[in-house]
């Protein structure tokens, strides 16, 4: 058996809320397993309820939040045990978040060609101007992008879906070995979404990086993904092989979660909100 | 027939910045005509920015600098009054402003105040449009939570403690309880998870058909316009590049963009994600010469890179910007 790349064993998180007169607990992840391994690089899709504790999971794989319960590993390391800056940039380099709102990720007020720029610097080591500028262009390249289009550019001066793709673009700047993404093409069109999953794919299989993708796109976490887990209430309700999860789901809520996509076909009677 | 509710004609708004004696222009809006018809709901389609966003904040007149209206107008023909949007006073403007138009902005779940609860944002938008007394006021808007199978119960609530579909049907409520006759909303669905998207599309459609209000649904997901649209206006490099009713443009798109567009979209049980489109989209502060579309058009020829295809109509109500339009193939 190959050396585990990321076990995330038994996690839950609690979160209690707090006003007074709603104080209230609530399980945002209620005991989940996943494992990854090394020299095995998969895309596992995380897909489910908005609100069913995706992001949260996607939190403490980055470890950014810390479980109330379990652990989580990588490459054998608590992530518990991960302290200090050196320690934290290591453990950045290999894992790399993409979030899912790129207008909260990025700063309103930071050109979005310094965050490549630090990125080259800070994660993948580089100095020379040259070889920074070289790094953030082919990310970019990568994503659709290039670096002439976001020079000096601010946050709002891109569309939601241009800045989607730098902030992917970002994540891979540092030649990581497991990338998060959550909700990395909620933004983008179906055209570029396909070039993006395609692009994820063959990062995947070229590069070796595995990608925990979590998405509400059910059409391509069929077409991209080798596992899926879906997610309600904080618990995983059904995992497999994507195809075969999504072809046959047995859970109740996998079903809904099924007949609930919209088909791209404008329906014969032209009346399908009709209720 | 009368007059369309919304008339948009020769818009043209610029992106106007100077940054170190650099002028740009982008163009994200550049020429374009349409027109809503009442009680329509009319789609808006197109990849990441192409200009969706651009084209409805000039229409709505959220225009802000750098973005500069450069030429056309946008006129509302309501019920009893006929607006301007450019030349309105701010008084105006203000006073149509959730009354008679309503305004569902990108990203717009978050407009609430995260430390105010939600019956605030309800007071703060609604109230003097609707003119009675606050426990009068209440209950309209209890009522009208029902009437969108909300628990006025919501109103107690802080923003943080709702789903992001549950504040998304609250920002609909609030762009809907004074009832208008036009709603703009731009992306609503776009991050909710698909059952939870099926419930709030089904929301606003029928809370569209209860007000007879004409709605400009804004959303790059095709599928949604399938479902959703009455009709379909496809953008692409700040341009309105075909229009139709949906259904016949899914039928029978006329421009190449839409074709690829609707071939390319992906269906449960797709074995590999289907192909992009090739080639970037245009960079709108120095598009491509003639037909913005040329340099990823697989049906291109010389004349597209010289001249700019008009808008044309190649069947009743169904229009297209190319000149090779003949040769699309129907998907
Ligand atoms: N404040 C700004 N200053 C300069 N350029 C801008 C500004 N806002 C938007 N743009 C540019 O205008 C163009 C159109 O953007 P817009 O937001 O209208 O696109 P969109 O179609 O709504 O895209 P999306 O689907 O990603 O939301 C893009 O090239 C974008 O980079
Ligand atoms: S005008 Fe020419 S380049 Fe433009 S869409 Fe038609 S065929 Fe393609
Ligand atoms: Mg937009």
């Amino acid at each position: 058996m190959s050396a585990p790349l990321l076990e995330v064993d038994g996690v839950r998180r609690v979160y209690s809320s707090g006003g007074l007169l709603s104080r209230r607990r609530v399980v945002a992840v209620d005991g989940v397993d996943l494992r990854l391994d090394e020299g095995q690089p998969e895309i596992v899709t995380v897909i489910g309820e908005s609100g069913s504790g995706k992001t949260t999971l996607a939190r403490m794989i980055l470890n950014m939040v810390s479980p109330s319960a379990g652990a989580i590993r990588f490459r054998g390391t608590d992530l518990s045990a991960v302290r200090g800056t050196a320690a934290r940039l290591a453990f950045m380099r290999q894992v790399q978040p993409i979030f899912q709102n790129p207008f909260e990720a990025f700063n309103p007020m930071k050109r979005v060609d310094r965050y490549l720029f630090a990125t080259a610097r800070h994660m993948a080591g580089l100095a020379a101007p040259a070889d920074i500028e070289a790094a953030a262009d082919r990310a970019l390249r990568d994503v659709g992008l290039s670096l002439a289009e976001v020079r000096r550019r601010y946050p709002h001066e891109l569309s939601g879906g241009q800045l989607q793709r730098v902030a992917i673009a970002r994540a891979l700047v540092s030649r990581p070995a497991l990338l998060v993404a959550d909700e990395p093409v909620s933004m983008i069109d179906a055209s570029l979404r396909a070039s993006i999953v395609s692009l994820l794919r063959g990062l995947c299989v070229r590069t070796g990086v595995s990608i925990i993708y979590i998405t509400h796109d059910l059409a391509t976490a069929y077409s991209v993904s080798d596992r899926i887990l879906i997610m309600r209430l904080g618990k995983v309700v059904e995992s497999g092989p994507a195809r075969t999860v999504l072809d046959d789901p047995q859970h109740e809520y996998s079903r809904l979660l099924k007949s609930s996509v919209l088909s791209p076909e404008v329906p014969s009677n032209g009346a399908f909100f009709h209720a | 027939m009368s007059a369309p509710v919304l008339e948009v004609s020769g818009l043209r708004a610029y992106y106007r910045t100077a940054a170190f004696g650099i002028r740009r222009e982008v163009r994200a809006v550049d020429d374009v005509d349409l027109c809503v018809e009442a009680g329509e709901i009319y789609g808006l389609a197109g990849e990441s920015s192409c200009g969706k966003t651009t084209l409805i904040k000039t229409i709505a007149n959220a225009i802000q600098p750098p973005l500069e209206v450069l030429a056309g107008s946008v006129v509302f023909n309501f019920k009893d009054q006929r607006i301007d949007m450019h030349g309105a006073s701010r008084e105006e403007l203000r006073d149509i402003r959730w009354k008679r138009l309503s305004y569902i902005m990108q990203g717009s779940m978050n407009v609430l105040n995260p430390v105010r609860r939600v019956r605030h944002a309800f007071v703060d938008f609604a109230f003097r449009h609707i003119g009675r007394s606050k426990a009068e006021f209440l209950d309209i808007v209890r009522a009208h939570l029902r009437r969108l199978h909300l628990e006025p119960d919501v109103l107690d609530a802080y923003p943080h403690q709702l789903s992001g579909g549950m504040r998304q049907r609250v920002t609909i409520a609030l762009a809907t309880v004074c009832r208008p006759e036009f709603i703009i909303a731009d992306e609503p669905t776009t991050a909710l998870d698909v059952v939870v998207q099926k419930g709030v599309l089904a929301m606003i459609h029928s809370v569209q058909r209860e007000l007879g209000s004409s709605v400009i649904f804004v959303t790059h997901d095709m599928a949604v316009h399938a479902n959703l649209t009455d009709r379909l206006g496809i953008m692409y490099g700040g341009r309105l590049v075909e229009e139709g009713r949906t259904a016949d443009v899914f039928r029978r798109p006329r421009h190449p963009y839409t074709a690829h567009l609707i071939a390319s979209l992906p269906r449960l049980g797709d074995a590999a994600p289907k192909e992009g489109l090739t080639g970037a989209p245009p960079n709108l502060a120095d598009p491509p010469s003639g037909c913005r579309f040329h340099p990823r058009c697989p049906l291109a020829s010389d004349i597209c890179q010289r001249e700019a295809p008009p808008m044309t109509e190649l069947a009743p109500g169904h229009r297209a910007a190319c000149f090779h339009s003949d040769q699309v193939m129907p998907p």
